[in-house]
């Protein structure tokens, strides 16, 4: 059953279109990030699915009903937002309790929840406090437990963790995985960070101008990119491109020939046109590995930036930018001459002019 | 005294030679201390002489006044003049003192300052927070009024108070008070209410609160500095407003101002400085005190609107 279904939604402001003709389909239980830079529509859509914008056409349903009227109270939603928006006056039970004590929820039922929400997320010893006397942390932990609470199966965050340092970050990125398969609802999760998006979802929307560019797996997401703009989105440092032709069986741009034997084709077979080939700095091979490989190569080390568990070595192929990811232990300095290999089933081709996928 | 509390002697043996070390020594009496503190003085003192003046003639008895030295202070101090200024002063026929225009004062200020802050405290709530259709022209609208010269629009009240049969009564007053407060305290509280996050709002809809819920419990709550500064606005400029008090006002309804100027004007016999005198202070005690309590929170309210805005 969807849980969250989306149909031809449209959405201007004045003159400017934010969400362009968007469909989408949210399965019962599935965790979708809707992920993009700013300005993409992707807060815009979620305050759509809330109730709490409304479009200019297209429909949203919500467990098969058409909630597109709706208020947002109406719509069996909960929402945790980027700064918590607790209420400041009401300590942390009050702030649970709020939408339910509107709701008219019994007494009884109120405490029920409160009590089970407080458990889950282990805020119980904190219920008596005002949010001005909580940690970034516990804050957003109670704007959870306010979703929490309402017992309602769409769970909406609208970029709940950028408030956060990076070390909190990821101790409630987890607490929120551990969460969804504890709860099993749905969850629309909005980021711009796709470190949270690859390692929470089930499924990523990437979102451009208003529209989704590529829906799938963080899997399909990353390996098989449907056009250069995901490409490029997902990955750091992103991915290198270089721009040449594809003829027959291979990818030719200057000295460089690329055999596309392994490679698999987005429509079954090799097309020639001009294309552009994108290779993620990871999926670069250094060393005696590079022997084994269909494509070899030799570049030279411009700028070397140790990170610890990586280093990132800046080059030159072909007169374009090319950036390598090594192991952390890779000694390479300045101006040495480094040989890369290059695995052509590894490789995305896209259209030059199209930027599709190829 | 221990090492550790007295600095000189931690100073002492780990440095040799005289280093900079620790807090910038200040000078007292530097230059720039002496500019702005001397400017500071003088300038409260010219504030303050005129109050000063004020407060000993109107503790002196006219004979002591009618020896001119206006600073000097009473010899004889009596409060007569205060309870003449209270309850004996003349105005034409009356001769109850300042008492009656205070009560009928205090029965135009509170119900013109309630009135005008509720209404305006939710057109501003409505205004930040529901995007309503044809928001825009009507805060235009307002703005607009609140640049719009009080004498244009006197003599249409009027018209329209005699309408309305409310010409000449202490609640037509009120209602021109009201109406007069609403421009600048509807933008006053709009701005405040946009400084508020709008996730807050966001997450109340979500919580299934409405326009009414969402403003008694989640706005009101956490706008007190706010509603202070109205408060000080409304109670100062209705306190001491004279115009509209003597146009739409009949004598027996008459502020204490507008007594205040009859007291002082009035031309029999001789005039009692310190009566006078007394029955200013009178006046201006409302105003003062409002500003003596609530100063702190006044100048909150002022920057917590000014800072996010």
């Amino acid at each position: 059953m969807n849980s969250v279904e989306i149909k031809h939604l449209d959405l201007q402001f004045a003159s400017i279109k934010v969400l362009q003709n968007l469909n989408l389909t949210v399965s019962k239980g599935e965790f979708l990030v809707l992920l993009g830079s700013s300005g993409c529509g992707k807060s815009t859509l979620l305050n759509c699915i809330a109730g709490l914008l409304e479009p200019t056409s297209g429909q949203i349903h919500i467990h098969g009903r058409n909630v597109t009227w709706d208020e947002p109270s109406e719509r069996g939603i909960g929402m945790v937002f980027q700064s918590y928006a607790l209420y400041p006056q009401m300590t942390v039970e009050g702030n649970l309790t709020f939408g339910l004590r509107n709701a008219k929820v019994p007494k009884d039922e109120i405490a029920r929840r409160v009590e089970r929400a407080a458990e889950v997320l282990q805020i119980k010893p904190l219920l008596k406090r005002k949010p001005a006397a909580l940690s970034g942390g516990q804050r957003q932990r109670v704007a959870i437990g306010r979703a929490l609470v309402r017992d309602v199966d769409v769970f909406l965050f609208d970029e709940p963790l950028s408030n956060l340092d990076a070390k909190l970050r990821a101790d409630l990125r987890v607490e929120i995985k551990r969460l969804h398969q504890q709860l099993e609802n749905t969850m629309i999760y909005v980021t711009h960070d796709q470190i949270e998006a690859m390692t929470l979802a089930d499924r990523i929307a990437i979102l451009k101008d208003g529209k989704i560019m590529q829906l799938g797996t963080p899997d399909e997401i990353y390996n098989r990119p449907l056009n250069r703009y995901v490409a490029d989105f997902i990955g750091s440092p992103s991915m290198n491109f270089l721009d040449g032709e594809v003829l027959g069986d291979s990818f030719l741009r200057g000295d460089l020939i690329l055999p596309l034997s392994d490679y698999r084709f987005a429509g079954g077979a090799s097309v020639d046109c001009s294309a552009t080939i994108g290779i993620r700095p990871e999926h670069i091979v250094t060393g005696e590995l590079v022997e084994g490989m269909p494509i070899r190569s030799e570049v030279v080390v411009e700028m070397v930036e140790p990170m610890g568990s990586d280093t990132l070595v800046y080059t030159r192929l072909e007169d374009t930018p090319f950036h390598i990811r090594m192991d952390g232990q890779a000694r390479v300095r300045q101006h040495d001459r480094l040989a890369i290999g290059i695995d052509p089933a590894r490789t995305s081709l896209f259209d030059t002019t199209t930027e599709e996928r190829l | 005294m221990s090492d550790s509390t007295n600095p000189m002697a931690r100073r002492d043996h780990t440095h040799d030679s005289v280093e900079p070390d620790g807090p910038r020594p200040r000078h007292r009496l530097s230059g720039r201390n002496i500019m702005i503190y001397g400017t500071l003085i003088m300038i409260s003192l010219y504030y303050l002489l005129p109050l000063y003046v004020m407060v000993v003639t109107s503790l002196k008895g006219m004979p002591e006044i009618r020896l001119g030295s206006i600073f000097a202070p009473p010899v004889d101090i009596t409060f007569e003049p205060w309870v003449k200024a209270w309850s004996g002063a003349c105005t034409g026929l009356n001769c109850d003192g300042l008492s009656r225009g205070f009560w009928n004062s205090v029965q135009i200020l509170v119900p013109s300052t309630l009135l005008s802050i509720a209404i305006a405290s939710v057109n501003g709530y409505a205004l930040a927070n529901w995007r309503f259709r044809g928001a825009d022209v009507f805060f235009t609208i307002l703005i607009i009024g609140a640049f719009i010269p009080y004498q244009v629009m006197i003599y249409p009240i009027v018209i329209l108070l005699r309408e309305m049969g409310l010409y000449g009564s202490l609640s037509g007053l009120v209602l021109v008070h009201t109406v007069f407060g609403m421009p600048i305290l509807t933008l006053l509280f709009r701005n405040y209410f946009t400084s508020v996050p709008v996730e807050l709002f966001k997450a109340a809809r979500v919580d299934g609160a409405g326009f009414w819920r969402i403003y008694l419990s989640i706005m009101l709550p956490m706008s007190l500095p706010i509603f202070v500064v109205a408060m000080i606005l409304q109670v100062t400029g209705i306190w001491n407003d004279f115009l509209f008090g003597v146009i739409y006002t009949r004598p027996e309804n008459y502020p204490m101002t507008v007594q205040l100027n009859n007291i002082v004007n009035s031309v029999q016999g001789v005039k009692e400085y310190n009566v006078n005198m007394a029955a200013t202070l009178l006046t201006g005690a409302v105003p003062l005190l409002v500003y003596f309590v609530s100063g702190k929170l006044f100048v909150r309210g002022i920057a917590a609107g000014a800072v996010k805005g």
